[in-house]
């Protein structure tokens, strides 16, 4: 079977044919699925400087969203909600850094946008492993947010 | 031209290694000492460096091989374009670094640069696509292609498209969502990872067939069966990044089914190791064999690890962890730079000069210091994020500082190691830097004919 489907040049072509065509299609699924819509119209401007601000400041070497970014910092997918942190812990972070995060000498809008931003972060999903449960085959689902 | 620039691009290579190897010692010796160094080399600088430095060692050692073992090219004006390519993937290895140093980012993570520098990189890809489509058209082969010539033409193109994709974000469609933006960003990385694999992997499988002698390894129909695994998991199986990411669960459950496939692979390892062993006895002399015979090992151990990563629920608990850098450092140094090494020091012998007893002393101490002091690497990692794992699960509002001090023993670990991989790959690098400097130095006193004919 390997022979037949391998062994010409014909073949090759065929399968990585198929292959690619197979790959636009799920690439076109990707850009299209059904994500959580989070901020409000009036507020994506403010969210999309932050996250300018996000990647101008590079604050994914040191923290994770969602568990992707650097380890040195805490994620900070939720930390708006979490437990005994919220909205002042995050300014005053901002404001002044910490042992180890420097003082990026935010100006108070800019710290306004990254607030916003992490709000967006915060409405699209929950990160931590508490909020999944796993099926009989190994699957995750989230428990307590709407998915698609 | 194309192996002075072959050379070159591998000697360029190196420098970039030397440099990412000294910015990743910097990051283990920042995670002992946060608050002391955290304004003397800001992480967010020192990050990035290393990142940047170790891909561009992976991109002009690979593409260097490429111009070696590609079918030669008379025709003047063609001969002139991988200088060009050259030129341009320079010019962004350099500026980017550059702008690091100063604070200037405004990318995402791994292409933390302007975006503006990926077109330079883009182009360098496209030039790199134009060459290799003239030199393959001048000299087809009859009947199918070598595996190895899918593999750069795949690592190619997938280069361009993933690359490309990765810069989506640019677009408000994208942009304005984070999950659809990051959901792109991580396919994309995936494949972009993919098609570099492809491109080592090509040049390491042309490697082995000279250095065996046997022309079937690259056309027999398991290679493209193999091949086409690694093309349909470099499609298909990246969505094991973003698991906990709230995206359609067809994309879940896709990343999950496909990466799965790998297990095919790992059979094939475990059912080839006899005949692995036997070969590695036969080619044990060969400097090539010995960096083979060490990838063969790592890609052993990461791909059970993969394969473990990449079932959800044990996802849930080493995503997010060291575990993950486990892997990415078993992967590139463990694989991709061991098989980079075969090629570079097949290269160097084959069309720069052999090497003295003595350098190859040095070359042979640093493979096994390197692989040794990575072992130690991985499992201090793998232990930082088990350690991780353990205490968010036994209190998940444990601090974060907390935490990260009682895992300070790990850090110990994985910083006295990695300048041990460091001094190790240091000294693989400048006997292979000496030899292609030589060979250049002798250039200038021979005629291009005798250079030519070498």
């Amino acid at each position: 079977m390997l022979k037949r489907a391998f062994g010409t040049a014909t073949g090759i072509k065929l399968i990585f044919g198929c292959l690619f065509i197979s790959f636009l299609f799920f690439t076109a699924f990707v850009y299209t699925s059904e994500v959580p819509e989070t901020v409000s119209p009036a507020e994506q401007e403010l969210a999309l400087k932050g996250k300018h601000l996000w990647q101008q400041n590079n604050c994914s070497a040191c923290h994770q969203l969602y568990g992707l970014g650097g380890y040195l910092g805490p994620d900070v997918t939720n930390v708006m909600s979490a437990k005994g942190k919220g909205e002042l812990y995050v300014r005053a972070i901002l404001q002044h850094g910490t042992a180890t995060m420097p003082d990026f000498k935010l100006k108070p809008d800019e710290i306004q946008a990254l607030v916003v931003f992490l709000k967006d972060a915060d409405k699209s999903g929950k990160a931590d492993r508490s909020h999944f449960r796993t099926d009989p085959y190994g699957q995750i689902h989230q428990t307590n947010t709407s998915q698609p | 031209m194309s192996k002075p620039i072959g050379l070159l691009s591998i000697a360029t290579g190196l420098v970039f290694l030397l440099a990412g190897v000294l910015f990743g010692a910097l990051g283990g010796i920042f995670y002992l000492f946060p608050n002391e160094l955290r304004d003397i080399i800001p992480f967010a600088k020192l990050r990035p460096l290393h990142v940047s430095s170790i891909i561009f060692w992976i991109l002009f050692t690979a593409i260097g091989g490429l111009y070696l073992y590609l079918p030669k090219q008379k025709k003047q004006t063609i001969q002139r374009l991988p200088v060009v390519q050259y030129i341009l993937l320079l010019i962004a290895a350099l500026a980017i670094p550059v702008f690091y140093a100063l604070g200037i980012f405004g990318g995402r993570e791994y292409w933390e640069f302007p975006p503006q520098l990926g077109l330079i990189i883009a182009s360098s890809f496209v030039v790199l696509a134009i060459v290799f489509y003239k030199r393959i058209k001048k000299r087809p082969v009859i009947g199918k292609w070598p595996v190895y010539r899918w593999m750069w033409m795949c690592g190619i193109l997938f280069f361009i498209l993933s690359f490309a994709e990765s810069y989506l974000w640019l677009l408000p469609y994208f942009e304005k969502n984070l999950v659809r933006d990051m959901a792109v960003q991580w396919k994309s990385y995936g494949s972009l990872v993919g098609s570099w694999n492809l491109l080592i992997n090509g040049s390491a499988l042309f490697v082995m067939e000279k250095i065996s002698g046997n022309k079937k390894i690259a056309r027999q129909p398991l290679a493209y069966a193999m091949f086409y695994l690694g093309l349909f998991n470099l499609m298909f199986n990246w969505g094991h990044h973003i698991y906990s990411l709230p995206v359609s669960n067809v994309i879940r459950y896709t990343a999950y089914a496909v990466s799965m496939t790998e297990l095919i692979i790992l059979a094939k390892i475990i059912w080839n190791w006899r005949s692995s062993l036997s070969d590695a006895k036969k080619h044990r002399h060969l400097l090539s064999y010995r960096f083979f015979t060490a990838a063969d090992i790592w890609i052993f151990l990461n791909l059970v690890m993969a394969l473990m990563m990449s079932v959800p629920a044990i996802n849930l608990y080493t995503h997010g962890t060291h575990i993950t850098v486990a892997h990415a450092m078993g992967t590139t140094i463990g694989i991709n730079t061991m098989l980079l090494f075969a090629s570079a020091t097949y290269a160097c012998s084959r069309f720069a000069s052999r090497f003295s007893t003595k350098q190859l002393k040095y070359i042979n101490s640093g493979l096994y210091l390197s692989n040794g002091a990575l072992l130690i690497f991985w499992i201090s990692l793998i232990g930082a994020g088990v350690g991780k794992a353990v205490m968010q699960v036994q209190n998940p509002d444990i601090p974060h500082a907390l935490l990260m001090r009682e895992l300070v023993p790990w850090f110990v670990g994985f910083t006295v190691s990695g300048i041990g991989i460091a001094m190790g790959i240091i000294l693989i690098v400048l006997p292979l830097l000496k030899t292609i400097i030589h060979k250049f130095s002798t250039k200038v006193t021979q005629p291009e004919t005798q250079l030519q004919a070498s």
